[in-house]
């Protein structure tokens, strides 16, 4: 196991930049998804500055590993922690789901080339992670791919008809972060169609399984260290996190999946419980970012 | 050749060849795998069916198997396409069907270099019955942005349609056909991608078709020979882009249109030649096609007749569509 010597205070500092531009975004936008946002925001954090490594020139292009969010509509999470990385205009990120942007209400690699496929359509993304890494250890290439999945996601078939072909074919350079907050567009997983016993599914399916607190710097360090040592199989981090994270009202509410419009009051509460400074509460309002 | 001998000079029939268009696929993809290291093969464990068995035993490495889970795979080629391959998804019509949405999204949208080769097309699937007749994939993956989509019509054809799909870069989806196929072009033909080609002359109805009802239109001129009915007869392999060119010059010299093809009357060539016609050349069209249901068990030929698809029924429709010529 490999434990770096450093605090995550830099890593907390990122996954509260990504929630606040996430929330600004959606309340520009008028629309949006912020519960499912805010759950992977630390799990973006991580991957991101550590396992994505991005070119000087931030072009998008060339980067040794790969991520893609299989759960597209948290892409304001993506937006933001991408704009953190430098391959965005902070100010670009309020363009979000506006006439002609680059931030499409669902990541499209058509227009930014870093988010690696298009997503949107729950499951697909799975897939098209799979066949990277199949692709990529075709290639004799070393690097990983990541795929980041909801949990609704994972009543799509699609998504065990993948989880059975990438454990058949032994694919170790993939591993599947699973945001598991519990809650889906309507209700909470239990009530709409249960998920339990999850890792012993992914088990059964022949997957490593590693289960963290995926509000925990730590934990996503050691998890995601774990599955680079893992050689027979993939591996599945079923990471537990709180839909809305960071946010009072929004924590552990299904009314806030979305897709919902955020009202001023809302935004700046909002942006309050992260301990946004009151005077970034006005340029966030006012979208003077 | 005994046929077409028989048949004088009009409808340009070459016999049959004993290939299917899928067999025809099949050794198409090991003759052009080593001028192509590229290019891999996908599969949902029906290689037998499909052609792709040569190619599995020629290139095991360059084959790779998803099992019965077409959605997965489907969206997988776009991830493999993502760094720098060619896959070929390959698998009956019908589950192209059922992987659409992954087509869509994972495959179009993004511009992936997919080539989604669909066997078992239409009513010449024969004796599985309609649960295996695609009849609404040209219409389908017609309506996608990005996606191109060939229907070539015997096993030369689809032969060159496999080189000409990997040196274009994009999304294909291409028809072939489970039955053995009449072979209806010449051995130094030439295939172009959105380029029909005129297999018969003549000047009172075009008839423009695809896949398998390219022979089949051939009969028909023959038929309407006899009549003193000169029929064109067009080879539309390429649905999309369809070749506007050639079907705006046909409406101007014959003046009325038949198509035909082994696929719903609805959304597929007739509607895409009709999308042409009315707008730019009005004259009078009629559609062979399945008349909008589904197909049944029976041998293909049985099927054709059945559903109206034969060459007396295409000369049947040409000449009613002659009679309503100057009417439009």
């Amino acid at each position: 196991m490999v434990h770096l010597n450093h605090t995550y205070e830099n890593f907390n500092h990122y996954a509260s930049t990504i929630r606040r531009y996430s929330l600004a975004a959606i309340y520009h936008a008028g629309s949006g998804h912020p519960g499912g946002a805010l759950s992977c925001a630390d799990l973006l954090a991580y991957l991101m500055n550590r396992e994505i490594k991005w070119k000087p020139e931030n072009t998008g292009y060339g980067q040794e590993n790969r991520l893609v969010l299989s759960k597209g509509h948290a892409c304001p999470a993506l937006y933001a922690a991408a704009a953190e990385q430098g391959l965005l205009q902070k100010k670009a990120l309020l363009e979000l789901r506006k006439l002609g942007s680059l931030m499409q209400g669902h990541p499209h690699v058509g227009c930014l080339s870093w988010v690696e496929t298009s997503t949107g359509s729950l499951g697909q993304g799975f897939s098209v992670a799979i066949g990277m890494a199949l692709g990529l250890r075709y290639k004799g290439e070393l690097s990983r791919t990541y795929v980041i999945l909801g949990d609704g996601e994972l009543q799509e078939g699609e998504i065990w008809e993948g989880a059975m072909f990438a454990a058949h074919h032994k694919l170790n350079n993939l591993c599947a972060i699973i945001d598991y907050n519990k809650m889906q567009s309507d209700d909470l997983n239990e009530n709409i169609i249960g998920l339990e016993p999850l890792p012993l599914k992914w088990e059964a399916f022949n997957w490593h399984v590693i289960q963290i607190d995926g509000h925990n710097f730590e934990q996503i360090e050691e998890a995601v260290e774990e599955a680079k040592m893992i050689k027979e199989k993939p591996v599945v981090i079923i990471a537990h996190t709180i839909k809305g994270k960071g946010v009072s009202y929004m924590e552990g509410s299904p009314l806030w999946h979305g897709s919902v419009k955020l009202s001023s009051e809302e935004l700046e509460q909002a942006l309050s419980d992260l301990d946004t400074r009151k005077e970034d509460i006005g340029r966030f309002l006012d979208g003077a970012v | 050749m005994a046929q077409s001998e028989n048949r004088g000079t009009a409808p340009h029939l070459i016999g049959t060849s004993g290939d299917s268009l899928r067999e025809a696929f099949g050794k198409a993809l090991v003759e052009l795998a080593d001028k192509y290291p590229d290019f891999v093969v996908l599969d949902a464990d029906i290689a037998g069916g499909t052609g792709t068995h040569h190619f599995r035993k020629a290139h095991p490495r360059r084959f790779f198997q998803f099992g019965i889970a077409e959605q997965n795979m489907m969206a997988a080629a776009g991830g493999m396409a993502a760094v720098g391959l060619i896959p070929f998804v390959t698998t009956f019509a019908v589950f192209c069907l059922r992987a659409l949405e992954q087509a869509r999204l994972s495959i179009a949208y993004p511009r992936r270099n997919v080539k989604i080769v669909a066997s078992h097309p239409g009513l010449d699937v024969g004796p599985d019955g309609a649960s295996a007749q695609a009849l609404e994939d040209l219409a389908a993956y017609r309506a996608i942005p990005n996606m191109t989509v060939i229907s070539p019509a015997d096993p030369l054809e689809t032969a060159l349609a496999t080189e000409a799909i990997i040196q274009y870069e994009g999304p294909v989806y291409m028809r072939t056909g489970r039955s053995p196929a009449r072979r209806v072009l010449e051995q130094d033909y030439r295939f172009e991608l959105g380029k029909a080609q005129i297999l018969n002359e003549g000047s009172d109805v075009t008839i423009v078709a695809c896949g398998v009802e390219v022979a089949r239109s051939l009969d028909a001129a023959w038929i309407l020979e006899k009549d003193g009915i000169n029929a064109r007869v067009v080879n539309m392999s390429t649905i999309k882009p369809i070749d506007r060119e050639m079907l705006l010059r046909c409406a101007e010299e014959t003046g009325c249109m038949v198509t035909a093809e082994d696929h719903n009357i609805l959304g597929g060539l007739g509607s895409a030649a009709a999308e042409v016609i009315v707008k730019d050349k009005p004259v009078p069209m009629q559609f062979i096609g399945v008349r909008d249901c589904f197909g049944e068990s029976g041998e293909p030929e049985e099927l054709a007749e059945k559903y109206q698809l034969t060459g007396p029924y295409i000369a049947e429709m040409a000449k009613q569509v002659i009679a309503k010529k100057g009417m439009v």
